[in-house]
């Protein structure tokens, strides 16, 4: 114990992973159990109450999931973190702990397909309104803020759209209507990008991507700063009585940890969408070498998309890593070691020679995720985001030529190859 | 929640090493203020301090209540049948001078002032009584920073160290 500022590195192989209590195992162990055995009756009331820290039951918490979500919050340089069973539910859980029937949120329309879905017809079925605005700017977020509206939502780098959030604007935005920002920095992971840092208050990610980073497991994290004011009179479940734990108040009881309190105690206690023991022991495997991994991921990427820009059958490349890129100014100021390697370009002849161009890839995979070791490669207007309608479509920033490319840790030479044989059969 | 920090002249705030060097010292706490409500902060402490996870003997001091959480409370400080390691308020900022000059009087080791909570007065009362200070933190939250709980709640302790804990 001491009060050194451990590094990145250090922190993304050590933090919350001591040596386990029980047996000094030096590697976090797999506690693969669903229980966890009460000292005595007195014990498990106190636990019960959310009087004494303790494990229950592995869907409201579990060591080996605890060491993954102490070592995110790290990372992230936010109070704490709750571990999902996806990116979905982490959305999802954070959408359930702030807002309620009748209340509202606004969000960009650049985001996920599948974000956007859920956003727009699940939580509009209970009565959540996902107000849309197009791209990132926040005049737009700020101009549809009424009451209702309980937080402000983006992508720091968009899927697919590649727009970078301009986050402490954003976050001015938010907090002059006393509400949060949410950022999903699954794109950047914190190695790239810190949220908090520039004013965010809730950080999340689908953990399934770089952050596992070997498209092993699906998992996903929610981060708090702990630096919001929850008793801020528009979140009147963090304030008054909870029925459910004899009456207590978290923004009184647990002050700065309240938001992550309630997360866990009741979203994640009644929605039950919590990571597996396994999948958590392999996101912390990812998270050991992830500083190395994103840069090796963005010197790769840098490569591949100047590549690409100078190739005849390309007819664009939207990667905010290239100076030619709108987003290139934002990113250089979010992301000074590069806007991650996830970006897409058009391939020339539109949708049938994207389609011939996807089919003559030899080493990358055509596969719907990003974030791998391996490289990937997608055409979002028929897999992603193929359930949205033409004109949802066009504001989420997708074209029918458009391929996304998720660029891996092989050979960037390799890399280089397969697009240009690939390229050159489909102009063919 | 939060407060004004006010500086303090002589005194900053305790580190965490700092912090925790003061819970391995401390063995006996008076604590000030507790409430008898299931639901109120201050209770919610006590518990967790009285439970297996710490390894403190607790005294309350609570002039209008008999009995809290099973123990005895006593009037004030000096009704105390020990002189306590640590005096651990939970007043209303106006009454924690007042709090100050009677755990002087008694000869305490350290006053802690809990979250939310900050007296420029009552803690020039406490430094010029040789009382270690600390102001505006939980000692629920501090205990279970360095002891695991917080750990298992997900927090970000700051605790990195490869040596094996002796718990
Ligand atoms: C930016 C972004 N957020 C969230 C998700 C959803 O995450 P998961 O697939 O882990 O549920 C995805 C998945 O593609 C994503 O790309």
């Amino acid at each position: 114990m001491n009060d050194r500022e451990w590094g990145f590195k250090t922190r993304a192989i050590h933090a919350g992973g001591g040596p386990d209590t029980a047996t000094g195992a030096r590697n976090v162990p797999v506690y693969q159990t669903t229980s966890f055995v009460f000292e005595d009756t007195r014990d498990a009331a106190d636990i019960f109450a959310l009087q004494k820290f303790g494990s229950i039951y592995t869907r409201i918490s579990n060591p080996t999931v605890n060491a993954f979500e102490e070592r995110m919050a790290s990372l992230e340089g936010g109070i704490g973190s709750v571990a999902t069973s996806s990116g979905m539910s982490a959305e999802f859980l954070t959408a359930a702990a702030l807002a309620s029937s009748g209340d509202s949120f606004v969000t960009s329309s650049a985001i996920y397909g599948g974000t956007h879905t859920m956003f727009d017809v699940s939580l509009g079925k209970f009565g959540i309104e996902a107000r849309f605005v197009e791209g990132d700017d926040p005049d737009s977020f700020d101009a549809v803020i009424d009451k209702s509206t309980k937080f402000l939502y983006t992508e720091i780098v968009g899927n697919p759209s590649g727009s970078i959030a301009d986050i402490s604007v954003l976050a001015s935005v938010a907090h002059s209507h006393d509400i949060p920002l949410v950022i999903d920095a699954t794109f950047a992971t914190p190695y790239l990008c810190r949220p908090i840092d520039f004013g965010a208050d809730i950080v999340l990610h689908s953990a399934t991507k770089f952050i596992g980073g070997h498209g092993n497991s699906i998992g996903g994290v929610v981060t708090e700063s702990g630096r919001f004011n929850w008793g801020n009179g528009r979140f009147p479940e963090m304030t008054e009585p909870v029925a459910t734990y004899n009456g207590l108040k978290y923004w009184e009881n647990f002050g700065e940890y309240a938001f992550c309190t309630k997360l866990r105690s009741e979203q994640l206690r009644d929605l039950g969408a919590s990571l597996a023991p396994m999948n958590a022991f392999l996101l912390i495997q990812g998270l050991e070498t992830l500083p190395f991994r994103m840069d090796g991921h963005v010197a790769n990427a840098k490569t591949v998309a100047s590549f690409l820009e100078n190739h005849s059958e390309v007819s664009w490349v939207n990667y905010a890593g290239l100076e030619s890129s709108p987003h290139h100014e934002l990113a250089n100021k979010y992301m000074p070691k590069g806007p991650g390697a996830i970006f897409t370009f058009g391939v020339k002849g539109g949708r049938e020679s994207g389609a011939k161009f996807i089919d003559s890839l030899q080493l990358i995979s055509h596969l719907a995720n990003v974030g791998d070791v391996r490289s990937l490669v997608i055409h979002p207007a028929s897999t992603t985001h193929q359930q949205l309608s033409d004109e949802d479509l066009a504001s989420g920033g997708v074209s029918a030529d458009m391929v996304r490319l998720s660029v891996g840790l092989e050979d960037s030479d390799d890399i280089l190859w397969d697009l240009d044989q690939a390229l050159e059969k489909a102009s063919s | 929640m939060s407060v004004e920090k006010k500086k303090v002249e002589g005194w900053n705030e305790p580190s965490a090493k700092e912090r925790l060097a003061l819970l391995n010292r401390t063995e006996t706490i008076a604590m000030v203020g507790v409430s008898a409500k299931k639901s109120r902060p201050s209770n919610f402490v006590a518990t967790y301090l009285l439970s297996s996870s710490a390894n403190f003997e607790i005294f309350f001091v609570n002039p209008v209540e008999d009995e809290i959480l099973g123990k005895p409370c006593y009037k004030s400080l000096s009704d105390l049948p020990v002189v306590p390691d640590m005096v651990d308020v939970f007043r209303k900022s106006e009454d924690l001078p007042e709090v100050a000059i009677e755990a002087v009087e008694i000869g305490a080791s350290s006053l802690w002032i809990q979250l939310g909570l900050w007296s420029v007065e009552a803690a020039e009362i406490a430094l010029a009584g040789e009382l270690e200070l600390v102001m505006d933190r939980c000692i629920k939250i501090e205990h279970a920073r360095f002891h695991g709980g917080l750990h298992l709640a997900g927090f970000d302790t700051g605790v990195i160290d490869s040596r094996r804990s002796k718990k």
